[in-house]
Formats: structure tokens, sequence, C-alpha cells
């Protein structure tokens, strides 16, 4: 037990200071070290853990709460939201003042150009992980496709678009 | 005529395309209207107080209701401010908004503050998470709940993806930066690599072609 904990305190404050450009990049290593490395869950509890996380109001990253919980209960659940948010808040506080004297520096602005191309590279694999490890059936995969397009052609509200996806689910056309 | 200046009106457009990234923090302070004086600083459990409800309300990405909240309801930040602030958030690793709680709530009372903005974003949020993860153990043998998350974890892959589309899309006529991001995709989703020697080696490699393209 104790070890559980010592190892989701050391995976969680490492993706807290690695997850530049939002949570969703450190999505897929999440899914690593849960999944592949300590065999907590199957992918695809964790993509279901992920949805429901998404379904709930708050911050991107919701599902760190979620795997902490779901793995070693209210201490692991503690655990995990230190690791995650402890490091990089720290690193926040400790950032403010300097970036308030670097506000002309040329290399403040190559940094935050120099990150977009990664972010998004590590973001589209977030999506690719989760939407393999979410859709075991045709039906799944037309939902997703679906949910995508309206999200990007519509401005309708994503709480809209998760409850149609799992209503076209709760009838159990072409699922197992 | 007409023509002339539609023709104008696009090439303008792609020009802004391509210099979105640059000039979003430009665009962002041209669009604020005159704003009315800033409210008296919070105190700790205002921060509190403040950041518990914006957790609770926002469905779907903090960002657009943080800024709602913080300048044009509280009016604790000027919209300059705020855009300045974000900047970094966006910047550090961790979530934007999470990091834009800890920044605000430093900003006006110091640790106690941060530590307030902080607990009390992810305070709400995590309860009603547990909550739901509580249903979905209880339930999930259940053939109805399992169709309905089966539905419900496909919409959310495919809002991750909208998203994805979304960063990419800019990214299409620099072809220096869509190779980056190939890459990354490559690494991370198709060879599996852990996140941290990707990182290593990508970064660095695009924080120099940006400031080379700059100069």
């Amino acid at each position: 037990m104790n070890d559980t904990l010592i190892s989701l305190a050391v995976i969680f404050s490492q993706l807290s200071l690695l997850a530049f450009g939002g949570g969703n990049t450190i999505l897929p290593e999440m899914q690593r070290q849960v999944v592949d490395v300590h065999h907590w869950m199957p992918a695809s509890e964790f993509s279901a853990l992920f949805a429901l996380a998404q379904a709930a109001p708050g911050p991107n990253l919701m599902v760190v709460t979620l795997v902490g919980w779901h793995v070693a209960g209210w201490a692991g659940m503690l655990v995990t939201s230190v690791a995650k948010f402890g490091p990089s808040s720290l690193v926040t506080v400790l950032a403010m003042h300097a970036w308030e004297r670097c506000k002309d520096r040329p290399w403040r602005r190559y940094a935050q150009l120099g990150l977009v191309p990664v972010t998004a590279g590590v973001v589209a694999a977030s999506a690719a992980l989760i939407a393999e490890a979410s859709n075991p059936t045709a039906i799944a995969w037309a939902i997703t496709a679906f949910t995508a397009v309206m999200a990007i052609k519509t401005r309708i509200h994503p709480l809209w678009l998760l409850a149609a996806g799992s209503l076209i689910g709760l009838t159990g056309i072409g699922q197992l | 005529m007409g023509a002339r200046k539609n023709r104008f009106a696009r090439r303008r457009f792609g020009a802004n395309l391509l210099s979105l990234n640059r000039k979003l923090t430009d665009m962002d302070h041209d669009l604020t209207t005159p704003e009315p004086a800033l409210a008296r600083p919070p105190t700790v459990w205002e921060i509190f107080g403040g950041f518990l409800g914006l957790g609770l309300i926002s469905f779907g990405g903090a960002l657009p209701l943080a800024r709602r909240a913080l300048v044009e309801q509280r009016r604790w930040l000027s919209a300059e401010k705020f855009t300045d602030l974000l900047g970094l958030c966006q910047f550090l690793p961790g979530g934007s908004v999470i990091n834009l709680s800890v920044a605000v709530g430093m900003r006006f009372r110091g640790v106690p503050g941060a530590l307030a903005g902080l607990l009390g974003l992810i305070a709400g949020p995590s309860l009603i998470v547990i909550g739901l993860g509580v249903l979905y153990e209880h339930t999930q043998n259940d053939p109805h709940v399992r169709h309905l998350f089966a539905g419900l974890a496909a919409a959310a892959a495919g809002l991750l993806i909208s998203m994805a589309v979304k960063i990419l899309l800019p990214l299409r006529h620099k072809p220096v930066a869509a190779l980056i991001a190939a890459l990354g995709f490559i690494a991370i989703a198709i060879m599996r690599l852990p996140l941290l020697p990707t990182m290593l080696v990508l970064t660095p490699f695009s924080i120099y072609i940006a400031s080379r393209k700059a100069r």
C-alpha cells in the first residue's frame, strides 16, 4: 500500500513539472505509467475515468484525482493531488517575479512560440491514444467522429455533446 | 473596386493567421472596451470563494469563464494584467487555469492567497469527480450503465480530437513547426516513448527554430 502511494507521488510530481501546454500533454505518459508500467488498470478503464472527469466541472485534468482515488482510495487521492498540483504551483509562485522582470526580453517570446508545435504534437498523440482505448466498436468510433466534427464546426457547448454521446451509448446500438 | 478591397482583406487575413500566435496578446488587448475601476484587493477568503465558484461552474474548460469572473464580474484584475498573467500561466507547466488561481492568489495575498486560490478551484470538482467515480464503481456491471459510459467515453475522445485539431490547424502553413508536431506525435503515440526525453529533445530544437525565424 505504501509502495503504491510512493509510486503515485513520484509519477504525478514528475508529470506536474512536464505538463507544458496544459494538462492534456501528460495524458499519454499518465496512461503509460498507470496502465503499461504499473498495471493498476486496463487502458479501457483509464479511458472510462478520463471520460468521467470530462463530464465533471472544473479544470482540465480532474482525471488525476480520480486515478489516485481509484488506485489507493482517499489517501491515494490526497497524495496524487498534492503531487500533481503542488510542484507546478510552486513553479508559478517562483516564476511570477522573474516573468515581470523579463517582460521585454526576446527569449520570453521565443520560448512561448517554440513550445506551441511540441504541445500540438503531444496533444494530438493524447487524442489518438484515448480514442483508440475508448473505442472498441464501430458505433463508438462514429460517436467520436460526430462529437469531434460538431465541436470543431459549431459553437455548441461540450456538455451537450457528452450528453448526446451518452444517450446514443445508452441505446446499446452496435455494442456487445 | 469592391473586388480589390476584398482581395486585400483576404490577403491580410492570411497574414494575420500566420502571426496569430504572436498577435493573440495584442488582439486580446484591442478587443477590451474601456473598463470600470478595479475592486479593492480580495481577502484570502474571497479568493477561496471566487475560485470555488469558478471551479463549480466551469464545464468543458474554465478559461473563458475565468476571464469573465476575474476581469468583468469581480474586477480583481484589469484586462491587460489578466492577459499578462495568463501568458505566464500558459507558458509554465501545469493547467493554465490552475496556475492562474495560484498566480492571482499570490498577487493579492502572497502564499496563503495562492493556496486559497488553488484549493478553492479544485475542492468542488474533486468531490464531484469522486462522487461520479463511486457511482461508476457501484453500477459498472449493469449493462445499461456500461453502454452509457461507452458512449460518454467515445464522446470525450471526440472532444479531445477537436481540441487537437484546433491546436494543429494554425501550424499548417508552417512546415517546420508542423514537422516538430509530427515528430512529437510519432514519438508519443506510435513509438510510445516517455514524455520527458521526447520533450527534452524537441523543445530546445523548436525554441531555437522560433528564435531563428523571428530574427
